[in-house]
């Protein structure tokens, strides 16, 4: 579904992503793990277009992307939840939710969307008035994920999602992604939080300084096996 | 007691005025996060486009803004597309400097054009007068600048509450890039809402032009009016526009006829002052 071959990305003269390849099929969980400055954030810029690879290539269901723009990516059907959560903070959680179903793809559908959010996550129907930076943490993430969900992806990608919300919460997030997984849409998550995410996944990546140290079955993988891909001890 | 009353009447349909002009502001400036210092020039370039229009057409100021509105809709489509989206995303002093050397051009170009003559768009609305009651007298074309006003607001608030293009416009200016991941085309989004912007510029060129004088470098005395309304009201918020330009118009005449004429412009700006003191973010403005 999705095939990354072979990427450089640079900032400036500094070089983030050396030769990465990642695939991913249809149905998948894949997690892509690694440290702080690992790469994984600017493999994501890069697959959702706000960042351009120098050499290499990014095929979606066969076709080129990587000179496409972030909003002609969303329309083929990859969403991405941001590091961060990013909800936009002049904006109520239904016009937050609402501004996510902006590609003319998903725009006829909705209301049939907005139902299937507000049953994943009943605290933002409850709350679809307020501002959106007024929510909790965990109820700021709901609300990124069904922003995401609202473009109807069939390519969905979290981005350290466990991030500063408390054990409780993300067991129920990730509860929800299972969701989200056995409904068809493919998944990629990414975080720091390694044992949650390899044991949700059934195919791993593991990146440092740039590159791929590790890839394969989690369930596979030995513990040393991981410490030296994540940490290069 | 009743002649304190017509000030501030007349201070409340000026203020419908200040609305107008400060509300392209409070799109681009308030809710865009762009400072448009050429948005004085492209009021009083709509003023000289009306008076063209005329002179050759024969028709009633009010009856070019037909043409007007679609004039500034393109001029400002395109200023976006061509100068200011070069600058997006890289913080707000090449955006000033920008639209600073816009608003110089625009000004001599003007001057050029139409020399700087003083002008005015005339009509028998400017010279009549409602009489209420014996108790005072208000200008009829305060009414038609404050009617203006609340209709143009009314139709903006609606449309940033309730379309895609609203929402976009909206969402970035809180955030650009995440916008982008939302499958906005941010480059489109912000052409189409400087459009939006440089229509409510030519709605108050010639709603300005119908009740004051206008020279080529008037632009700069309006843009500050329209910043002290954007400053008063509130970041971000078309009503408190709207509230901002009505404080403006009242204390500039209230304080005219209290504290003498040469105190109207230095009321107006104490009022700002005091607001920036007491509640920084404009009086309906968020944090």
């Amino acid at each position: 579904m999705l095939s990354v071959k072979s990427l450089d990305v640079f900032y400036g003269m500094f070089q983030a992503l050396w030769d990465v390849t990642v695939d991913v099929e249809k149905g998948q969980i894949v997690s892509i793990l690694g440290a702080n400055g690992a790469g994984k954030s600017t493999l994501l810029k890069t697959i959702v277009g706000l960042m351009k690879a120098s050499s290499g290539s990014i095929r979606f269901d066969g076709q080129q992307i990587n000179h496409l723009e972030p909003h002609e990516i969303v329309n083929l059907g990859i969403s991405l939840v941001p590091e961060g959560r990013r909800i936009f903070s002049s904006l109520t959680v239904l016009e937050n939710l609402l501004i996510g179903s902006y590609t003319p793809k998903a725009r006829p559908h909705r209301r049939e969307i907005l139902d299937t959010i507000f049953q994943l996550f009943p605290p933002l129907k409850e709350r679809r008035k307020v501002i959106g930076t007024n929510l909790s943490g965990g109820e700021q993430q709901m609300l990124a994920i069904g922003r995401a969900l609202m473009s109807q992806p069939r390519l969905i990608i979290f981005d350290e999602i466990s991030l500063g919300l408390s054990p409780l919460v993300v067991t129920m997030l990730y509860e929800a992604i299972r969701k989200i997984g056995r409904e068809g849409v493919t998944v990629i998550l990414v975080e720091q939080d390694v044992k949650r995410s390899l044991e949700a996944a059934s195919l791993a990546y593991i990146l440092q300084e740039g590159r791929v140290s590790l890839k394969g079955d989690p369930k596979r993988f030995t513990d040393n096996e991981v410490k030296e891909a994540y940490f290069g001890l | 007691m009743l002649t304190s009353l017509e000030p501030l009447l007349n201070g409340i349909l000026l203020g419908g005025l200040y609305a107008v002009i400060g509300i392209g502001l409070a799109l681009t400036f308030g809710i865009m996060r762009q400072v448009n210092l050429a948005h004085g020039e492209l009021m009083i370039l709509s003023s000289y486009l009306s008076l063209v229009f005329i002179s050759l057409l024969g028709l009633h100021p009010l009856l070019t803004l037909c043409l007007v509105f679609p004039s500034l809709f393109i001029i400002g489509y395109l200023i976006q597309t061509y100068l200011f989206n070069r600058v997006l995303g890289r913080g707000m002093e090449p955006y000033l400097m920008v639209s600073f050397g816009l608003s110089i051009i625009l000004q001599n170009a003007m001057l050029k054009v139409f020399t700087p003559d003083a002008r005015s768009l005339k009509t028998s609305l400017a010279i009549q007068s409602l009489d209420v009651y014996g108790l005072f007298h208000v200008p009829v074309i305060y009414l038609v600048d404050f009617t203006g006003g609340i209709v143009l607001i009314g139709l903006l608030h609606f449309f940033m509450k309730k379309s895609y293009l609203g929402w976009a416009i909206r969402a970035s200016g809180d955030d650009l890039s995440t916008s982008k991941l939302m499958g906005v085309n941010t480059a489109r989004v912000y052409a189409i809402a400087m459009g939006i912007a440089a229509v409510t510029a030519a709605m108050s060129g010639v709603l300005v032009g119908m009740t004051f004088t206008f020279y080529p470098h008037s632009g700069t005395q309006y843009l500050i009016v329209a910043f002290g309304v954007v400053i008063i009201g509130g970041m971000g918020s078309l009503w408190g526009t709207f509230l901002g330009g009505l404080i403006l118009g009242v204390a500039q005449l209230m304080g005219g006829q209290f504290l003498g004429p040469g105190f109207q412009l230095l009321s107006g700006y104490l009022i700002l002052l005091i607001v920036l003191t007491i509640r920084p973010q404009g009086l309906l403005g968020r944090k």
